[in-house]
């Protein structure tokens, strides 16, 4: 280098070099059209010119009966959404992963290739798939009922109103059980081997081993599933999208947040898009998962005690 | 080891519930494929039978390949998949060597910054960035797609690399800076080779999110020429909706690309989960 070391010591321009393409990328394409979204909520498209109306479209979109009950609706289905997959998704990974990580279990690498194969799957298969099996026309579900006994229980679940939505968030826990069932079972593998067999030592074996040892160790593995089931639930879009289509039927019944955003963008049918309104649901959607993420931080995550081996 | 956890009675609970799984988790995805390759009549008649000489048919993917243009969208896939890898790679490890590497004011702020993007979805923003690329005139190229896609997937890369670097011994460095390397060589020659492994790892975790998006290429590039292969799916399947063979076959082929690159990578992905993705 020509600089020579001197009492002050020179830029050190290849910093700024590494940085720079991540920061420029990341900055120009996510963060400045995250803030002027959030930006764009507080305008109006009035005579094709953007005129600042303050919170004016939060008033519409909370005030008008309209638009309120879509938002509403919108949002307590995708709580719906988010209460299936922490109990459905979450406990079934975690039993997979219990049993998956027992010692000298055979078949180890099969089980766990096999049953990561649905996450890999783009939601437009995953919905499609279930569509056609569920679907009265082709017959695959009732015959398969009918094989147990219990052919009387089949009904169109996509198409009835009150199973759409519950049917969706099971096939979308089918899709995604695979990624809490690794991260628990990564987790699982990390606790010692002398923590055990001192467990075992003092007589703590099998299920009361997993409650009292096991559980309490991946408690943090847990806590990041949960923060990002959360996340991706409330983004939640393509499933819904590709099943049902924009209009999220039947009669808005599997209606959530991201479909809200993409009709009120977009428009459907007779009623126009408009990007604004569009943009004060992205606000919302933002709020929300900022309180999700600010509560796991700030209070769940503070308080799960860590174990350092 | 104690003898109760390894009964015979609990292993075949055990291979009970993984089988039980198993089939749920396959079953879905066997069917559409099977019925894939059989004729229209034997679709509804036999859905879960195996295609024989009787009902053997490909008529589904001549259609496919007939109506739509596959082909063209799996190049489409392939192009914004593999560059936008190539540049989250990149540029992540680039920033990810800066923040571990070196001490220089503000880097906790920038690592901070960075990191955000991992919790706030880059879908919030979709309605500024579609006005951008309006405006940029970048509306139905692969480019947008490519942008947008190196962004989202930065915040995460940056993140485990990172982690991964501080690892990297620093005697190494040291001895590389004494022989008159220069830091990017360090960088390039040293330090890339080293964290291979955590490469591939967010490899993996990159390329799927991208190749199995709907929402950007439906907003940013919904053009035929620009349209990739889970778009062009979802379309396709939206105006064929009543020909079963043409379904179940764009179906197929929207699938086997996927398993196999999978099956392929599936050791890599899953070393990598359980080598650190937990902290």
């Amino acid at each position: 280098m020509a600089v020579e070391q001197t009492t002050k010591p020179p830029i050190r321009w290849h910093i700024a070099v590494f940085l720079a393409p991540a920061v420029l990328v990341y900055t120009a394409v996510m963060i400045l059209p995250l803030f002027s979204t959030l930006q764009l909520s507080l305008f109006s498209d009035i005579n094709n010119s953007q005129v600042f109306v303050g919170l004016g479209n939060f008033r519409t979109l909370f005030g008008d009966p309209r638009w309120a009950e879509q938002f509403w609706n919108a949002l307590g289905n995708n709580v719906w959404f988010f209460v299936i997959h922490m109990l459905v998704q979450n406990p079934i990974g975690i039993l997979l992963a219990a049993i998956l990580s027992s010692p000298r279990l055979r078949m180890r690498a099969f089980y766990r290739t096999a049953i990561f194969i649905p996450t890999i799957l783009s939601f437009v298969i995953a919905g499609f798939a279930w569509k056609l099996i569920l679907s009265p026309l082709w017959g695959v579900a009732p015959n398969l009922l009918d094989l147990v006994g219990l052919k009387s229980l089949f009904q169109p679940w996509l198409g009835k109103e009150a199973y759409a939505l519950t049917t969706l968030a099971l096939i979308s826990v089918w899709q995604f059980v695979g990624i809490p069932m690794m991260l628990i079972y990564a987790a699982l593998l990390s606790i010692p081997d002398e923590l055990l067999e001192a467990a075992e030592c003092d007589g703590i074996t099998g299920m009361a081993q997993f409650w009292k040892i096991k559980l309490p160790l991946v408690l943090p593995a847990i806590g990041i599933i949960s923060i990002l089931t959360f996340v991706g639930n409330f983004n939640a879009f393509d499933l819904i999208y590709s099943t049902q289509g924009a209009l999220a039927g039947p009669d808005f019944s599997t209606d959530i947040l991201g479909t809200f955003m993409y009709r009120t963008f977009f428009g459907f049918q007779l009623q126009l898009g408009d990007p604004n309104l569009g943009a004060a649901i992205a606000t919302a959607m933002f709020v929300i998962i900022l309180i999700g993420v600010s509560i796991y931080l700030f209070g769940i995550q503070r308080r799960l005690r860590r174990y350092q081996f | 080891m104690s003898t109760a956890r390894h009964s015979p009675f609990h292993s075949a609970a055990a291979h009970a519930i993984l089988i039980l799984y198993t089939i749920i988790a396959l079953f879905p995805v066997f069917v559409i494929v099977v019925n894939a390759f059989k004729s229209r009549k034997a679709i509804f008649r036999e859905p879960l039978a195996l295609p024989d000489a009787e009902s053997f048919s490909l008529i589904g993917f001549e259609t496919v390949l007939k109506q739509g243009d596959f082909l063209l969208y799996f190049q489409n896939s392939l192009i914004v998949t593999v560059v936008s890898l190539f540049l989250v790679l990149l540029f992540g490890a680039m920033a990810a060597f800066a923040l571990s590497e070196y001490r220089f004011k503000g880097n906790t702020l920038m690592g901070l910054y960075l990191a955000l993007g991992i919790m706030i979805p880059i879908r919030l923003g979709t309605v500024a960035i579609l006005q951008m690329m309006v405006a940029s005139g970048l509306v139905n190229t692969r480019t947008a797609l490519i942008l947008v896609y190196t962004a989202q997937g930065l915040p995460l890369a940056i993140f485990i690399l990172s982690e991964f670097m501080r690892q990297v011994s620093d005697d190494l460095k040291n001895a590389g800076r004494i022989d008159g390397l220069s830091e990017y060589r360090i960088f390039f020659r040293l330090v890339l080779p080293l964290v291979r492994p955590a490469m591939a790892t967010v490899a993996v975790f990159t390329m799927i999110p991208i190749w199995n998006d709907l929402w950007f290429p439906l907003i940013l590039a919904p053009a035929e020429e620009t349209k990739t292969i889970t778009l062009g799916a979802q379309v396709f399947i939206g105006q064929f909706v009543t020909n079963w063979n043409a379904v179940l076959a764009a179906l197929s082929l929207a699938i086997l690309p996927v398993l196999v690159l999978y099956l392929i990578f599936s050791r890599q992905l899953i070393r990598g989960i359980t080598s650190g993705a937990v902290k």
